[in-house]
């Protein structure tokens, strides 16, 4: 076929595609293109075009629209070649129209009668081509018309004709399953066929279909298996086979099919154990298609219910893909080993080398797989340098596609299991530093929480240490040019939060540097709102502590120009700074007291300060309330219940009321804040303070200390501090609140606005990230999710204790600081609430795959125990203790050595380097000094020193 | 679900475009650069696999492969698995190879509604229908043989009945 003049196109075509070819430039073919749609404009609309320059002119056509440019002039003759006799010139219609056409098109309507006609027709290729416009021209209205001709169709002698209407039925499936759901069973009757490609392609829908609802589906797993094993032993005629594997890609679809059927469920399981073994053996893993039956086969046994020797042989699989030179193997193997991991964890340990040499790899698509992964097995001993990892790649990228998740990754993972508080203050800095931006502003919330909230311990010097060292960043960082906007709004809380709290720096110099601030983003408003905001912080403490003021004169400036801002929001906070100002200091106090944006806020959710008010109304002849029960045809406005409770009773409007907590706390908020926060989300202690207790702001009313509004806070999601770990973490109703008040630790350094979005920015974060960190987590760690979620208490006390023996002391100590500071820390029933039910079975099921990590690395073995113990109890230890016949101690030294022979590889090097930073650091944090010191005394004695970068944190903590 | 089809050659000029959703024009094109964007940044010796989420948005991964000045690219979602697609590309070169033989970009451009027929055999609706080479050209076999009797004006010159001869 080699000369040009076979081609049954004319030469016009030929030309085009010619000159198409040689255009230099974009523009060129532009011109090219566009002088051929003039071209074809006016001839197409000629009378009595012969039907074979017809079809090349429609030919033509989709090939102008394939490079981009429009050709809806010419689709209505294309809807009029369908309505052609002849086979070919109707099929180049139907083509043209399911490439140029939607579902939802005008012309839509003029096909389907011929779609009907044609489906009826005795020519087999012409119901096919009818079949393929029905799947893509075919929308919800218009199902109706054509179904019943589909149906008809599955019995259609031709196999090819089945085929094609099994699926356009599953088209409709999808498009509108309420349509078909009544043909559903036809699906499990085409399974039947003759035709083995018919019953392949009934497999596509009946994998959505097994997606969708697993439990109707399972007394079809005895067909399924017996299918794939007659596949496997190749039953199916020889066209079928592909480079010598037979059928492999209806393999891939029955192995998929299994892998749904059987997850979680033994009985299902165990039919498929032997057939998947089978093809474990048989498979030919030389070739591409045989690699990736096998691929399939590892996905499959990850999922059903596991099976020890199917495990070890998915084992083999994936370390023979990550031994390939093979790029393609490598990303599969990386992938798999991502799934298996997650049953059974202690695999990854080996093929650590591997996993390495993919991160280093200059492949980019491999190098995602594989942060994917690490970001899957991290856990508490290998955060940092996981992270380090991502940061160094985060930054090296451009793709802001990627920059994003691997930033909220980066987040994720160091909110999770950061060692310590201070590194997680380092890691968001540089998160906020190269991703700016693109991070998540909760994230920037939670951090401001972190630094106010300190450690979570009583343990206030560490605090101070740890904001002074903040406040020392974030100036060092004001430095550079252009920083983005969510850094600067955290930047400019902390220095006004905690600036001139150390007496290191003074008001004017911490004010000075806002104003720069101020100055150099003028253009943000949020920014310059935080600064002001700052300022006013810095100004009052100063007066509270009894200094008089002096405003720079950059400052005033400033002042002045906010105070004739456009933006109300400025304005507000700028009269709010001069009337802080000329206050004294008792009145500033009050206001503003320093380092409190942590205290409890009391929210009395009754009203109760407001009954003498109530009565008075009443006895003047007020409506009483009445309750929303004996209400009818109640004004839904949620926006009333802005105005003052008592503004309301005496209108005895019908409200909504008070069913909904977060509701109240939204709704009762905005009215104290005023529009000061419209915009903005800034942190004020101001307003946090003051709000609550006197409901208005700038009035500065005097009933602050009567009343005693509780602010319902219990879906805040609290990653540091002291694990009060609000137990209701649903959307949950007003029965828990209760209980929940008491613990709840407010975190009042917000506007009251800001905290209400944070609320359910928290609320929602936590929505959607539980299910997936508590699965990754129950199944990389099992139990020890839940500690290793509160790194505040839970790794600092018993992390680089290594020797087993402790173990059952440490959990108790513990537990024993935790009931000193009263909050519910260690096990609050809801955490185990989110994916595991059942500790008690679960707990003990994933203890082997702990153990065994832990013989590899010392310090997981040890927060687990601490787990184990705290979850299931003490007696856990023994059983550990059972698993390892050596001495404790002996164990661990053994351990240690095992890591570092593998020292000789660098990378490992580094690996295992930030594991003993981590152990420091965690060491260092110990609540008792002498602990610690002693922890720290073994970490030297086996051998690894702190050679880490950031031994001056470690000094520092321990002072 | 296979969400695309294409086929470029290196220069990025497109040759064939199946997208089983539908899309705009525009936004097929958008699509088609960005593809080609990031083929071109591949170097040699990598896998065939893309991240393709930042395209095509999530849950999509893309599988391309290059066979002499052409690039096949599959978009597919996590409901595929990218190994088979790869042998899919395959299959789908095959089958051209065996209709065209020697296939070439030319091919390619030239049969234009001949490569979609074998696409449709193979793909239909976004899903795998068919992935027996021999199955696939028995029907494109059929269909021509129709094609040329249905039509009065012949229709089909020597290149397509070129190869049935064959």
């Amino acid at each position: 076929m080699g000369s040009q003049g076979g081609f049954y196109q004319s030469k016009e075509f030929l030309d085009l595609v010619k000159s198409i070819g040689e255009a230099r430039s974009k523009a060129e073919e532009d011109r090219i293109v566009l002088g051929e749609i003039d071209t074809l404009k006016r001839r197409i609309s000629e009378p009595d075009i012969p039907k074979r320059k017809m079809k090349e002119y429609i030919i033509r056509l989709v090939y102008v629209e394939m490079l981009g440019h429009d050709a809806s002039f010419g689709y209505i003759h294309a809807v009029k070649m369908t309505h052609d006799d002849s086979l070919l010139v109707k099929r180049t219609g139907y083509l043209a129209v399911t490439l140029f056409l939607n579902e939802d098109h005008d012309l839509i309507i003029l096909i389907v009668n011929t779609i009907q006609k044609d489906l009826k027709s005795d020519n087999y290729l012409v119901v096919c081509a009818a079949l393929n416009a029905v799947c893509k021209l075919i929308n919800e209205e218009t199902i109706p018309a054509v179904l019943p001709q589909v149906v008809e169709l599955l019995a259609h002698p031709k196999e090819a004709v089945r085929k094609k209407a099994i699926m356009a039925l599953h088209r409709f499936y999808q498009k509108s399953p309420s349509s078909v759901s009544h043909l559903v069973s036809n699906f499990r009757k085409r399974l039947c066929d003759n035709d083995p490609g018919v019953m392949g392609a009934t497999l596509c829908p009946l994998f959505d279909l097994i997606t969708i609802d697993v439990n109707s589906y399972k007394d079809l797993v005895i067909s399924f298996v017996s299918i794939l094993k007659q596949v496997a032993e190749r039953r199916l005629p020889k066209a079928y086979d592909y480079h010598q594997m037979p059928a492999p890609f209806i393999q891939i679809k029955l192995l998929k099919i299994l892998a749904l059927l059987g997850s979680g469920d033994k009985q299902a399981s165990e039919n498929m154990y032997t057939v998947v073994g089978d093809i474990f053996r048989k498979c030919d893993s030389s070739s591409n298609i045989g690699n990736a039956v096998l691929y399939e086969c590892i996905c499959c046994v990850s999922s059903i219910y596991p099976n020890p020797k199917l495990l070890e042989s998915a084992a083999d699989a994936i370390s023979r893909f990550l031994k390939s030179d093979s790029h393609n193997l490598k990303y599969m193997g990386i992938d798999a080993l991502g799934r298996l991991i997650k049953i059974s964890p202690e695999i990854a340990e080996q093929h650590q080398l591997a996993v390495i040499d993919c991160l280093e790899d200059p492949d980019d698509t491999l190098k995602r797989k594989t942060f994917e992964l690490l970001y899957k097995m991290t856990k508490s001993t290998n955060v940092e340098v996981i992270v380090d990892r991502m940061i160094d790649y985060m930054i090296s990228i451009n793709d802001n596609h990627f920059k994003t998740e691997i930033a909220s990754r980066c987040v994720e993972l160091a909110e999770q299991f950061a060692p310590s508080n201070q590194w997680f203050i380092q890691t968001m800095n540089k998160v906020f530093e190269h991703a700016g931006d693109l991070v998540n502003i909760k994230v920037a919330h939670n951090l401001m929480r972190l630094i106010a909230e300190g450690f979570g311990e009583d343990d206030d010097t560490a605090d101070s240490q740890l904001r002074s060292s903040a406040v020392d960043s974030y100036l060092h960082i004001l430095g550079e040019p252009k920083l983005p906007s969510v850094f600067l709004q955290v930047i400019c809380w902390v220095l006004g939060e905690y600036g001139t709290a150390d007496g290191k720096y003074s008001a004017s110099f911490i004010t000075g540097k806002l104003c720069d601030v101020a100055e150099a983003y003028s253009n943000d408003e949020t920014v310059k709102a935080y600064a002001v905001t700052a300022l006013m912080k810095i100004y009052a403490f100063e007066i509270a502590a009894g200094s008089k003021v002096d405003m720079l004169p950059e400052c005033q400036s400033l002042m002045e120009e906010f105070l004739a801002s456009h933006s109300t929001d400025l304005q507000q906070r700028a009269y709010e700074l001069q009337a802080v100002i000329g206050l004294d200091a008792h009145a500033v106090e009050s206001i503003m007291p320093s380092d409190a944006s942590c205290e409890d806020i009391e929210v009395d959710k009754a009203l109760s300060f407001l009954n003498g008010y109530i009565q008075d109304s009443i006895e003047k002849g007020a409506q009483p309330y009445i309750p929303e029960s004996e209400r009818s045809g109640m004004l839904n406005i949620s926006k009333f219940r802005n105005q003052d409770h008592h503004e309301a009773s005496s209108h005895g409007l019908r409200f909504e009321a008070y069913e909904l907590p977060k509701q109240t706390v939204q709704s009762r908020i905005p009215p104290a804040s005023l529009a000061s926060t419209e915009l903005v989300p800034v942190p004020e202690p101001m307003y946090a303070r003051e709000s609550y207790p006197t409901t208005t702001v700038s009035s500065a009313s005097s009933d602050a200390g009567s009343t005693e509004l509780k602010l319902r806070l219990d879906g805040v999601q609290k990653k540091w501090g002291r694990q009060t770990h609000s137990p209701a973490t649903s959307t949950s109703s007003t029965t828990s609140q209760k209980t929940v008040n008491g613990i709840t630790q407010v975190d009042g350094s917000n506007t009251s606005n800001s905290r209400t979005r944070e609320t359910y920015e928290s609320r929602k974060q936590q929505v959607e990230i539980t299910p997936e960190k508590q699965k990754l987590a129950a199944s990389l760690f099992g139990g020890s999710s839940k500690t290793e979620k509160k790194p505040a208490t839970g790794h600092k006390i018993s992390k680089s204790s290594s020797y087993m023996v402790e173990k059952s002391h440490v959990p108790k100590s513990s537990m024993e600081i935790a009931s000193e500071k009263k909050a519910p820390i260690q096990q609050p029933p809801d955490l185990l609430d989110f994916g595991e039910p059942t500790i008690q079975s679960n707990a003990p099921s994933i203890d082997p795959f702990k153990e065994l990590e832990g013989l590899l690395e010392p310090t997981t073995e040890v927060a687990s125990a601490k787990n184990h113990s705290s979850t299931a109890a003490a007696t856990k230890s023994p059983d550990i203790m059972g698993l390892y016949t050596d001495t404790p101690a002996g164990i661990h030294n053994k351990d240690d050595s095992d890591i570092l022979s593998g020292l000789s590889n660098p990378p490992v090097t580094h690996m295992l380097d930030g594991t003993t930073r981590t152990q420091v650091a965690q060491s260092s944090k110990g609540p008792n000094l002498k602990d610690s010191l002693q922890k720290d005394a073994l970490v030297r004695q086996m051998g690894v020193t702190p050679s880490s970068p950031n031994p001056i944190l470690f000094k520092d903590l321990l002072g | 679900m296979i969400k695309a089809v294409m086929v470029m050659n290196t220069q990025g000029k497109t040759r064939l475009a199946k997208f089983y959703e539908y899309l705009p024009v525009e936004k097929q094109q958008e699509l088609i650069r960005g593809v080609f964007a990031v083929l071109c940044s591949r170097a040699e010796n990598v896998s065939n696999f893309i991240d393709a989420e930042s395209i095509f948005g999530p849950d999509s991964r893309l599988v391309y492969k290059h066979f002499a000045t052409l690039y096949f690219v599959f978009v597919f979602d996590s409901s595929e698995n990218e190994l088979a697609v790869l042998d899919l590309i395959q299959v789908f070169v095959e089958t051209l190879d065996r209709c065209f033989k020697n296939v070439c970009e030319l091919d390619v451009v030239f049969n234009y509604s001949k490569v979609h027929t074998i696409l449709d055999e193979m793909i239909f609706g976004g899903q795998v229908v068919e992935t027996s080479s021999s199955e696939i050209m028995k029907a494109v076999e059929e269909i021509s043989k129709l094609e040329a009797a249905s039509n009065a004006i012949t229709l089909i010159p020597k290149s397509a009945s070129g190869w049935r001869s064959r």
